[in-house]
């Protein structure tokens, strides 16, 4: 029923929701159907965030059985990767910034929220990565103790859905900084950005895992 | 229509199967008669529903078969029939189940009285330990393993240990009618001490000391099968239980050494101290009789001219052995997977005692 | 494209315009977006994958009537009992059930033009192609696929004296598993998504196929149940490659030696087997029902179609779907009772899991009273769903069995076990695949199978599956534990259960090879069967009103099918034929019949009257 949103690009009504351009990533062609309505997409967004979810329940289900097995030697808290956590939560308030700007219709904002928020990601995965490398060179291998494999187990299984979450944050990015309005942009920046605190609240969980124990 | 016909003498046939295959239950041998007498009920039970349910079908099927001037009756639910047929499956359900547990719960509390067993699995092979006078096993771990010496694993600074008595071989004996609780470990995969006419069976889990228990009530010979997969070898990891009264038994027992007396170890010839490794490293996958097993028969091995699984031919000497024995998947013999353990911690002297064993064999 | 201005965008797409046919082979066919290629796709590597699972075991057969005759190595016996299980369980019927017929028959059955992301459908096919790929690798490779039976168990399954676990082998399946099962969330995000969002108007939740419902439970338990296989799968691939010790414990070598993932690492010490079989079995069982929830749905609607029968108590058995669904996440560990888990947990699972009985059985007894007073054509598929219900009626059975903890532990690990979950999983699930297939033929390819083909094909198969397994369960009666090449003469087994054994293996061998005449009708009707109208079957639901047979891409034409009513108004009182198609309106030739289903609260869309 709200039939014609006026849009500068016309696209035929059957293909509502499906907004391409030459974005090199997926390539659609014009003739499919794409059908999912918005509420469509969030459901699937969070019927992921669901199997993500379930996946790292197992992963914390085997750490507390293998942890109650006798060889268990916990790893240090080195202050890095409370620098990390302080990066990703960073990410995550950027994007919620821009996300709140694009619901006002600040386009300006809602750029500039989407990029700061995608750096720190970006930023985040290297701490990781970085924080790997110490660990290592502190002679913490990854089959030197069950607690260690767990470590690089769960940051490595997290690492790979941030990866996925900065494809979406490249695809969404670009259509942002392309688009002139930013109401047009609210569903991308929405689903990115929930992605993201969903990533988040995964890496509080196992950090606050691994401090405990 | 002949769909029903098919499903009447699917009925007829199944039931005649049942009644005239010489194919059924092992003959019991343990105090698990309750098992025994649920599987029955189970049975009883499901073959009542199979038969109707398949006749009821049948009978469908042949007097409501399509006619095109009748129309099926409009009958879309009934929730009063639907939920009288839910509560007679439920009590069917818990006609099964009651006793069931009821069962089960003796099977998980062996009785006080219960003489212990250790049951120990490894690629392709069992041993057992009794606990000898204390009736307490010496603990176990899997870094005291030593072929030689300790086979078994036993802690050597535990004292309730020093007193048990290692049954290196496959064939266990039992007294008759004592409870036994059987402690089983495996010191490599997962292996299963099952034996069809005891009932039970358990599996043999590394890192883990599970059990289980029974009472033999026949004298005789039973198979031992290992019912949990566990390697090429799977199915040639036989063995058996002897039941006998409680004097054959004790007199099967006495010739058992004792864990800390082999410390003490008589002057043996080199050959039977190669065969004594032998036993406790080879035999489970190498026969001495000449039958295939796992890898090739020793029977007259010593000498021979070997064909390898690259076409070319080796004569079996000296060199060819050692190689064989320290880097077994050099050379593998035509017929055969490989996969054996490097045995590289033998020392030169043990090497040569095994070597002049197998060379016995093949005179 | 000038046309689609002016039409209102009131549904998502009421517009459908030829132009939007996708040009050239290579988007049309290989990587092409629409439901019904990817179903086909699916569906012939799923066929392809099994065709080597049944040679697989005509292998192991083979060996087992003929030990050592046919010159089968032990090792190649267990790597063949290994992949049959795998390809059967994973490749073939959780691929062709969700992959295949899910693919098909959502869009149409609910009257959509395609799936809700039809993208991710197409990757979700490539990535199961891709693994299917991997998994065949294994072949290849030095030392052949894994041969650590198709549990994977470790220490087993990383041991390097385990058949294939020396190369890749176990590397090969474990990674395999984990893009299938990658493939399986996208595929089961899109079902999941399609049916929430893309029924047409009127088709209620209530008023869905019962396909629909199995396929649609099994995607969510899909969705729920493979990430805990994908974390046990990283797990073994961490122990097997980096040498550390999740699943590991401190185990010995034949030689006494500790035994390290490589001289250069560590011990494997401390790990914990059971833990990988609880992972393993947490996805293993809901696996299962994710296969059986959608060959119940198929099954149920055939069964109406051919019956010319309302289902018997469609709520009754949407809710015993759903049930099924949820309890088959409390039951796994029934497959570990001789295990060496904690015993006391026994109570537990036998007793949640003989209650799954309870709704498993309403669905049986809903299908046999379907036929009662039906009006029952016996057509290929129809035979195939009566040969369904007695098959799962004697696999069902045993399953009380094998789910009493006390009854399970004699007849655990034996032949009893393999001819329960042949029965009850395979015969039964590729039975209702097969009454799919035979059922749908004509509405993919608008031609009909060939009918004598069809009937040897069926009645070799049903009296094979008896004659195979039947007998099996005698064998575990007497003991013979699974997983042996061959009864050695250390074992008291009777001779007779040898030739019992051969006997077995001439019979399956003839059932393989009958699967062969499938193919065959499959491949010759494609193209030179007799033409088939749009509803052959004359059959109420929406997939077989469409305007094209087969239809065409976006499937419905100009406007989408408007929902009147159930899927199963057959033989309705008061009507002027036997069967009233679900977009038919009400009037005094079409009475609607489902006022039953309106008292209870799903969101009812349809308020045509």
């Amino acid at each position: 029923m709200n039939a014609m949103t006026p849009t500068k690009n016309p696209t035929p009504p059957n293909h509502i929701g499906n907004n391409r351009g030459g974005n090199g990533w997926g390539d659609h062609h014009e003739d499919q159907y794409e059908s999912a309505s918005p509420l469509g997409k969030r459901i699937g967004l969070w019927i992921f965030m669901g199997v993500a979810s379930i996946l790292f329940s197992s992963l914390i289900s085997a750490y507390v059985v293998r942890m109650g097995l006798s060889d268990w030697h916990p790893l240090p808290e080195p202050w890095w990767l409370w620098a990390n956590t302080a990066t990703l939560i960073l990410a995550s308030v950027f994007l919620q910034w821009s996300l709140n700007s694009a619901k006002q219709g600040n386009l300006t904002v809602t750029k500039n929220g989407i990029m700061l928020g995608g750096l720190f990601g970006a930023l985040f995965i290297v701490g990781q990565v970085w924080a790997w490398l110490q660990f290592i060179n502190l002679g913490y291998f990854v089959e030197t103790n069950p607690a260690n494999t767990f470590f690089y187990l769960m940051t490595a299984l997290h690492g790979a859905h941030l990866l996925g979450g900065l494809v979406a944050w490249i695809r969404t990015q670009r259509t942002v900084q392309r688009n002139e309005s930013a109401t047009k942009v609210v569903l991308g920046v929405e689903m990115c950005t929930v992605y993201w605190h969903f990533l988040l609240v995964v890496w509080l969980v196992l950090f606050g895992l691994m401090l405990l124990t | 229509m002949a769909i029903g016909i098919a499903l009447i003498l699917l009925v007829v046939g199944t039931l005649a199967f049942h009644f005239w295959s010489p194919w059924t239950y092992s003959e019991l041998a343990s105090n698990w008669g309750q098992i025994d007498s649920m599987l029955s009920l189970t049975f009883v039970v499901s073959a009542i529903v199979f038969v109707v349910i398949n006749l009821f079908v049948a009978v469908c099927v042949i007097r409501f078969r399509y006619d095109k001037d009748r129309k099926a009756d409009f009958d879309p639910e009934n929730k009063k029939m639907e939920w009288i047929l839910i509560g007679i499956t439920t009590v069917g359900v818990i006609m099964l189940l009651a006793p069931g547990l009821f069962v089960y719960s003796e099977f998980v509390n062996p009785p006080e009285e219960a003489h212990v067993v250790e049951v120990v699995g490894q690629q392709f092979a069992w041993s057992f330990r009794f606990p000898g006078e204390d009736g307490v096993l010496g603990l176990s771990d899997m870094r005291f393993v030593n072929i030689i010496s300790n086979p078994f694993g036993i802690d050597p600074d535990d004292p309730a240990g020093h007193d048990d008595i290692l049954v290196q071989q496959e064939e266990l004996h039992l007294p008759i009618g004592q409870p036994v609780k059987t402690q089983m470990r495996s010191k490599d995969v997962l292996h299963n001490f099952y034996v069809p006419n005891f009932r039970v069976k358990m599996d043999l889990v590394p890192g883990l000391v599970t059990s289980l228990w029974f009472t033999p009530t026949k004298t005789g010979t039973f198979d031992i099968a290992c019912a949990e997969y566990c390697g090429n070898g799977h199915h040639t990891m036989g063995g058996k239980v002897v039941v006998e009264d409680q004097a054959s038994f004790e007199n099967w027992l006495a010739q058992f050494p004792v864990f800390k007396s082999e410390d003490s170890q008589v002057e043996v010839s080199i050959e039977e101290i190669g065969s004594r490794i032998a036993q406790s490293a080879c035999l489970s996958c190498h026969s001495i009789d000449g039958s295939p097993s796992v890898g090739p028969t020793w029977l007259g091995l010593y000498g021979k001219q070997e064909t390898l699984s690259d076409g070319s031919t080796v004569s079996v000497d000296d060199d060819y052995l050692r190689e064989s024995i320290v880097d077994p998947n050099a050379k593998i013999v035509q017929g055969y997977a490989g996969g054996m353990s490097a045995f590289a911690n033998l020392s030169d002297d043990e090497l040569n005692a095994l070597i002049r064993y197998i060379e016995t064999l093949s005179e | 494209m000038a046309k689609a201005e002016h039409v209102e965008a009131e549904q998502h797409h009421d517009d459908h315009d030829d132009h939007h046919e996708p040009q050239g082979i290579w988007q049309k066919y290989i990587f092409s977006q629409d439901h019904k290629i990817i179903a086909i796709q699916y569906t012939l590597t799923a066929i392809f994958v099994g065709l080597i699972g049944l040679g697989l075991s005509g292998v192991m057969r083979l060996q087992l009537g003929f030990p050592g005759d046919f010159g089968i190595t032990d090792a190649f016996y267990f790597q063949a009992i290994t992949m049959h299980g795998m390809i059967m369980v994973v490749y073939l019927l959780t691929a062709l059930l969700l992959g295949g017929f899910g693919n098909y028959l959502i869009p149409l059955m609910l009257g959509a033009r395609d799936m809700a992301f039809p993208y991710l459908n197409m990757l979700s096919y490539w990535f199961y192609f891709v693994s299917v790929v991997v998994l065949l690798a294994s072949f290849f490779v030095p030392g052949g696929p894994t041969g650590a039976g198709w549990t994977l168990y470790p220490p087993q399954s990383i041991l390097p004296n385990t058949p294939g676990a020396d190369g890749l082998g176990i590397v090969l399946m474990i990674g395999s598993l984990a893009i299938f099962i990658v493939a399986a969330t996208m595929g089961g995000l899109n079902y999941v998504v399609t049916v929430l969002q893309l029924r047409a108007k009127g088709m209620t939740l209530m008023r869905m196929p019962l396909s629909i419902w199995g396929i649609f439970t099994a995607s969510i338990l899909a969705l729920l149940a493979f990430p805990a296989l994908f974390v046990g799968a990283v797990m073994m691939m961490f122990d097997n490659l980096l040498g550390t010790s999740f699943f590991m414990p401190a185990i010995v070598d034949a030689a006494g030696n500790l035994v390290s993932a490589s001289p250069d690492k560590p011990a494997y010490s401390g790990g914990s087997p059971l833990l990988f079989q609880h992972l393993f079995w947490y996805f293993g069982h809901p696996e299962v029902y994710i296969v059986a929830l959608p060959a119940f749905g198929v099954i149920s609607d055939v069964l109406a179609t051919h019956a010319r029968k309302t289902i018997f108590g469609y709520h009754m058995m949407v809710w015993a779907i759903l049930a099924i669904g949820v309890i088959s996440f409390v039951v796994w560990a029934h497959h570990m009772f001789v295990s060496g888990m904690n015993p006391y947990f026994g109570f537990f699972f036998a007793s949640t899991t003989l209650v799954i009985a309870i709704p498993t059985a309403i669905k049986v007894y809903n299908w046999i009273f379907t036929l009662w007073r039906g009006n029952i054509r016996l057509n290929t598929p129809m035979l195939w769903c009566i040969g369904f219900i007695s098959t799962f009626l004697i696999g069902g059975l045993t399953g009380l069995w094998l789910g009493n903890v006390i009854v399970d532990i004699p007849l655990s690990d034996t032949y009893f076990v393999i001819a329960h979950f042949h029965l009850v999983m395979g015969v039964s699930a590729v039975f209702a695949i097969f009454a799919g297939l035979y059922h749908w033929f004509p509405k993919v390819t608008g031609r009909h199978l060939n009918k004598i083909m069809s009937r040897t094909h069926f009645w070799v198969t049903f009296v094979g599956v008896y004659v195979v397994f039947l007998p099996m369960h005698y064998l575990g009666f007497e003991g013979m534990p699974r997983r042996y090449p061959s009864y050695g003469e250390d074992f008291n087994f009777p001779a007779s259960a040898t030739d019992l054994n051969a006997f077995i293996t001439i019979a399956a061998i003839i059932m393989g090879i009958v699967q062969f005449v499938f193919i065959f009708n499959m491949a010759w009707s494609a193209f030179k069967g007799k033409k088939a109208e749009g509803n052959p079957w004359e059959s109420t639901t929406l997939e077989w009103q469409t305007p094209d047979t087969p239809p065409v891409h976006g499937n419905w034409g100009p406007s989408l099918p408007v929902v009147h009513r159930w899927a199963y108004d057959y033989s309705v009182p008061g009507a002027n034929k036997d069967y009233l198609t679900q977009d038919t309106a009400p009037s005094a030739t079409a009475p609607r019949s489902d006022r039953h289903l309106d008292d209870h609260g799903t969101h009812n869309n349809g308020h045509e009257d």
